[in-house]
């Protein structure tokens, strides 16, 4: 048995070697590459750095209203402009490339003014000459420890998903935690060839409190001697295929049962290795190499416990090549730390762990561009994801898979902080369905999406009548995305947890990849168009109705401008074959009360009573939506002397209305209208950005702008429309004063699972309790 | 060894109930000093042992019995037992203050095992009687005598199972107390094999009861090492463990216990390590092909375990000065063996020094965090882990004092391995 299966592994170990290298496809965007860090390890090397992408974004530009009057010229001017924005780029690859690796970075390396380059890791000693000579860059050393502390620090700050929970036997073994801006107090308990324990408490501070010379080089070098093997991984393998209560002496073998008195079962360990105290007895490599990895990963979780305990801090996350992604070694330091804490302390581990060093280098070099004052994005386009590295995986495809890993990190242009309003910032959850945990979502979600990337690569194309290259460009959009839904049936796990709202958004994420910055821009620009001449006469018509009537009415009027969602799919269909369904129509559709969630009635009683002092309304699609639905409903609240602000997404997303377009669209309203017109000049009502790209809305990532005008104007009513921001996201979000979540839904499906039908109405009104 | 101004103190408590007992407490002395080559120590005991007595009945097997029932004491023999996952421990208390009528009274049975145990050092294949170990004029619930400590594996068990069986043990009707875990996996062979009820015993309260009683009546039971860290001054030196709570309470057998102890009936498992002693013989067995504990210590202190492990200069040079770590600390155990020149190069005592550094540096890691946890300064290792191993000793004395910046001290106990018995016996004499 043994024998046989390190004979396969010897084979796929030369096949490793075969494997060529497509570089251009690795170190993208290497021509603007300004700075470089190198991590090098054992057996792998971390390259990371910074560049600046050159990419189309679309801008809306007013035309002069005081010539326009005539039908058929546009409501404004779509152009699409070249902008720069930064880009860290983070590479992972075996030793073995690394001098094919920086040949290739020598000879694209043009616009770097850079004279050094960040190296950390045991390697960087041993590879120093080689990367002077290559690169003709300084190699300047920096203390691995805090590379790694800087690296983790931000990782936990930027992406949201970084952190997770192992369980082997659930449904999805990885559960990611929602990482909160205050990631501090924390535990990192590195596992290299020892392990070091260090305390984490604030950007620049911490300390290593502890450690142990039991780790990784333990499990590697004891293991070796006793099995005979030689390769880390084919000792993990082993370990995953063994019996350890052949070696180990168990509290059963000595009690005959379980220690009752003290708790302790039979099963539990009381002798690592205490059956193996006699000369006249083989074991297998299999069963000594599970008894090892046991006692190891046992002994650095009751260490950690300790520590923790001492220094009281739950949160503890484990790194260091001994875990970095291997099932095996995460289960075990998982029930090792339950164990020992009773499940009061979980065992976190971080998707991007093996990168720390290298971001932590890079960032140590980079201080003079401030990266830590910025917001920084995970760029699901341009990133590997989490690899499944599966001990009963062949070889031969983990070391393929494996072979190069890629992160990018997008830099945002504002910076992004919690909602103030958000009852409880640390267990705020965005999504509301977690497909990574629901099968049956995730298979009808990800068919979803499948089936409806014709329609996307054709409005792609469509966006660009002017540009010939469009269809091919749109084409490798189809395969990249294509490629990307297919990792995730295979990986839901690969970033972080699977949401709609990820969906959306790596899809958003590969169109800019392509540049199709927008392709909803036409589309948008013309039913903004339709809709602005239909504004005043239902201001008008409204204005005849009774207060009660017209309540009902702004509700009815809001929920039908949301059914023209080109999101949806059942929505894009009837509007690309009917183009004249109608904003009547659409309310013809609505579901009659009582809704599938319908607290109209509480609302209204509110409405009643005293006016809010200022309402956050987060807006959702251009059109009929925001024109016809959104406006009047404001104009209401504005008349009851409630301040609004409009929230809209800094940049395109869907049909949703951009920042750009509304100011445009206000400013038009606004010269038809002397309510909003007023309301807008006296600042009663603002206009600020949410600091996203998405359809989807993440509370705790929000522009710092919209934070303070929150704040400052004593907002006591946040408004949350559409089936993106209040279904599929934020549907359970508990807020600190009034909200009101409301949506149609498009999505027989969706109904379905909610108890309802397609067009079903969800109109939640909550308040929060009073202490 | 002298043991003037020896107060016998707890002493008391496992004599108070006898009120024959009064007149001046003798003092237990050991038979022999530490350094007694095992060849005089049996000397020691043939001399020890009375002249043969022959006649014995039924009948006044029974009126001792009722005797000792009288004055509050069980009937003879005194044994208590302690079954670990690896050893198992015997204590054997022998009277020494027979009187003439006691003698003629005296069943066969019982004399038979009582000359079968002291005058024998060695039993069966590899049982032992710590000769070196034994107390002398000790009273013991108001009778004096000898205590004796033996220890056999615990896969021989059948084997003395057998001899009890053969011996009649079981009709002495003696209650034989035992501790251990092997008292419960192994209740039913000696019912079965032996026809012997045991009267099952928890086992740290056992440890903690025996370690209390043994410190109690022998003045120099308790030691530190003094300068552990310079092989030139290093210095075994009594600690009278005159106020012993609060107390860290490190039992390393096959596994390690740790027990934060308050008061004689109060005290808590902290928690525990499979990395002990079974797991130093159980890889020494595998890496160097040895069988012994014994064996497998003496490779060890021939070996250099730093060509195994990796030490902190071999990564860094020296210090690691940032993190306040010295060149000489192991940074990784068996870290030097991830390279296969290196593992070519080593020997087998270096692998069995190395497995001992690091099983001991470990509990001696764990057990430091555990003390500040607890707040708990000193500590006392037990077990057998320790027995002839002063290099762990020292080892664990030097880890404590280094890492802990002086404020932890180990402490030893000379009769390390056989409190849990001491422990059961001192049930069968006090039952609480």
């Amino acid at each position: 048995m043994a024998g046989h299966s390190s004979g396969t592994n010897r084979g796929s170990h030369s096949m490793d070697k075969s494997i060529t290298l497509p570089p251009d496809e690795i170190f993208r965007n290497l021509e603007n590459a300004k700075r470089f860090a190198i991590d090098i390890g054992g057996s792998l090397t971390k390259l990371a750095y910074y560049s600046t992408v050159q990419h189309k974004v679309a801008k809306v530009r007013s035309f002069d209203h005081s010539v326009k009057e005539a039908d058929g010229d546009p409501l404004y001017e779509i152009s699409v402009q070249e902008e720069i924005t930064a880009r860290l780029h983070f590479i992972k690859f075996e030793n073995a490339y690394i001098e094919t690796c920086l040949d290739f970075i020598k000879d694209h390396l043009v616009n770097t003014e850079t004279k050094v380059i960040k190296a950390t890791g045991g390697g960087a000693y041993k590879f120093k000459d080689l990367i002077e000579k290559k690169l003709k860059l300084k190699v300047d050393k920096e203390d691995e420890m805090s590379c790694l502390i800087k690296g983790c620090n931000f990782v936990l700050r930027n992406i949201p998903h970084e952190a997770f929970v192992y369980a082997k036997h659930a449904d999805s073994e990885f559960r990611f935690q929602t990482t909160h801006p205050d990631i501090f107090p924390y535990l990192l308990v590195n596992i290299g060839s020892g392990v070091s324990i260090v305390k984490v408490e604030s950007e620049d501070q911490f300390e290593r409190i502890g450690g142990s010379s039991i780790g990784g080089g333990t499990f590697w070098g004891l293991g070796a001697l006793l099995t005979k093997t030689k390769r880390f991984d084919e000792l993990l393998q082993l370990a995953s295929k063994g019996q350890h209560t052949s070696v180990d002496m168990l509290v059963k073998d000595i009690y005959g049962g379980a220690y009752g008195s003290l708790g302790l079962t039979g099963d539990l360990i009381a002798s690592s290795f205490g059956k193996s105290a006699t000369a006249d007895k083989e074991f297998s490599k299999e069963d000594m190499a599970k008894s090892l990895l046991h006692m190891i990963s046992n002994d650095i979780g009751q260490l950690a416990c300790l520590y923790a305990r001492l220094h009281n801090l739950n949160r503890v996350y484990f790194g260091g090549f001994f875990i970095r992604g291997h099932p095996v070694t995460m289960h075990t330091i998982t029930y090792s730390i339950n164990f020992f804490t009773k499940g009061e302390v979980q065992a976190l581990f971080l998707r991007h762990e093996g990168y720390l060093g290298a971001i932590g280098a890079f960032l140590k070099g980079a201080e003079e561009d401030n990266p830590n004052q910025y917001s920084w994005g995970e760029n699901y386009a341009g990133s590997s994801g989490l690899m499944s590295v599966s001990p009963d995986l062949n070889p031969m495809q983990r070391a393929r898979s494996g072979t190069f890993d890629m992160l990018e990190m997008d830099r945002l242009e504002r910076q992004l902080v919690n909602l103030p309003l958000l009852q409880d910032p640390s267990s705020y959850i965005p999504d509301t369905m977690d497909l990574t945990e629901d099968a049956l979502a995730r298979e009808y979600w990800l068919y979803c999406f499948e089936e409806a990337l014709d329609g996307v690569v054709k409005r792609a194309i469509a966006s660009q009548p002017d540009m010939p290259e469009a269809a091919e460009r749109a084409e490798k959009f189809r395969q990249k995305y294509r490629h990307k839904l297919q990792t995730l049936r295979n990986q839901p796990f690969a970033y972080g947890s699977l949401t709609v709202r990820s969906l959306l958004d790596t899809r958003e994420h590969c169109l800019n990849e392509f540049n199709f910055p927008d392709p909803y821009s036409k589309i948008k620009q013309k039913e903004n168009d339709v809709a602005l001449r239909y504004y005043l006469k239902v201001v008008k018509s409204l204005e005849e109705l009774s207060w009660e009537q017209r309540q009902f009415a702004l509700v009815r009027g809001l929920l039908a401008g949301n059914v023209f969602d080109w999101g949806a799919k059942a929505i894009s269909d009837v509007l690309e074959s009917d183009p004249e369904f109608g904003f009547e129509e659409a309310k013809r559709q609505l579901q009659e009360r009582p809704w599938l969630v319908d607290a109209y009635n509480q609302w209204i009683e509110r409405l009643k009573g005293p006016p809010h002092t200022c309402a956050l309304f987060f807006v959702d699609n251009s059109g009929i939506d925001i024109i016809l639905g959104v406006f009047p409903f404001v104009r209401e609240l504005l008349g009851r002397g409630t301040q609004v602000v409009l929230a809209s997404n800094s940049g395109p997303a869907l049909n949703d209305v951009t920042n750009g377009e509304l100011q445009i669209l206000t400013e038009r309203i606004a010269a038809m209208d002397p309510v909003i017109h007023s309301a807008f000049k006296e600042d009663r009502l603002t206009l600020v950005q949410s600091g996203s790209s998405s359809p989807c809305l993440d509370l705790s990532r929000l522009d710092k702008v919209l934070a303070t005008v929150v704040r400052e104007r004593q907002t006591d009513l946040v408004i949350i429309e559409g089936m993106g921001r209040a279904i599929h996201t934020n549907y359970y979000a508990m807020l600190s004063c009034e909200s009101l979540k409301l949506a149609v839904i498009k999505n027989s499906w969706l109904a379905e699972r909610l108890g309802g039908k397609i067009f079903s109405v969800v109109f939640k009104y909550e308040v929060p309790p009073k202490h | 060894m002298e043991l003037n101004g020896y107060h016998s103190g707890d002493a008391a408590t496992a004599a108070s109930d006898d009120d024959e007992a009064a007149g001046p407490k003798q003092q237990p002395r050991p038979s022999r000093e530490e350094t007694a080559s095992s060849g005089r120590a049996e000397g020691a005991v043939s001399e020890g042992s009375s002249a043969a007595e022959r006649r014995s009945s039924s009948s006044s097997a029974a009126r001792q019995r009722l005797d000792s029932l009288k004055r509050g004491r069980p009937p003879f023999p005194w044994f208590g037992m302690d079954i670990g996952g690896t050893l198992v421990k015997l204590v054997y208390f022998e009277p020494k203050d027979i009187t003439a009528e006691e003698e003629q009274e005296e069943v066969e049975n019982l004399r038979s095992i009582r000359r079968y145990l002291t005058s024998h050092t060695a039993y069966g294949a590899a049982g032992i009687r710590d000769v070196h170990l034994e107390l002398c004029d000790l009273s013991m619930c108001g009778r004096t005598g000898s205590l004796h400590f033996i220890r056999f594996p615990t896969h021989d068990l059948p084997a003395f199972l057998q001899m009890g069986r053969d011996k009649h043990f079981s009709s002495l009707h003696t209650t034989l107390c035992a501790t251990g875990g092997g008292a419960y996996k192994f209740e039913e062979d000696f019912r079965l094999m032996a026809d012997l009820q045991l009267h099952k015993l928890d086992e740290l309260e056992c440890l903690i009861h025996g370690v209390l009683y043994i410190d109690s009546v022998v003045p120099s039971e308790c030691y530190y090492y003094e300068n552990p860290a310079d092989p030139e001054h290093c210095e075994q030196r009594p600690f009278p463990l005159e106020n012993p709570y609060p107390l860290l309470l490190v039992n390393i057998g096959s596994g390690v216990s740790i027990l934060a102890v308050y008061s004689k009936d109060n005290y808590k498992r902290v928690t525990g390590t499979s990395l002990g002693g079974g797991t130093f013989l159980g890889l020494c067995c595998l890496l160097t092909g040895c069988n012994m504990f014994e064996e497998a210590l003496e490779m060890a202190s021939r070996g250099d375990g730093t060509r195994v492990d990796k030490l902190v200069r071999d990564i860094y040079g020296g210090d690691y000065e940032r993190f306040g770590l010295p060149g000489w600390a192991v940074a990784s155990s068996f870290g030097n063996m991830m390279c296969k020149e290196k593992r070519e190069s080593i020997s087998k005592e270096d692998l069995a020094r190395a497995t001992l550094v690091t099983i001991t540096n470990n509990i001696g890691s764990i057990t430091r965090m555990c003390a500040v946890n607890e707040n708990i300064q000193r500590v006392v290792f037990v077990g057998n882990f320790l027995r002839v191993n002063t290099l762990s000793m020292k080892l664990l004395a030097y880890a404590l004092d280094y890492w802990s910046k002086g404020q932890l001290k180990a402490l030893f106990l000379r009769h390390e391995g056989y409190f849990g018995a001491v422990g059961a016996l001192l049930e069968l004499l006090n039952p609480s």
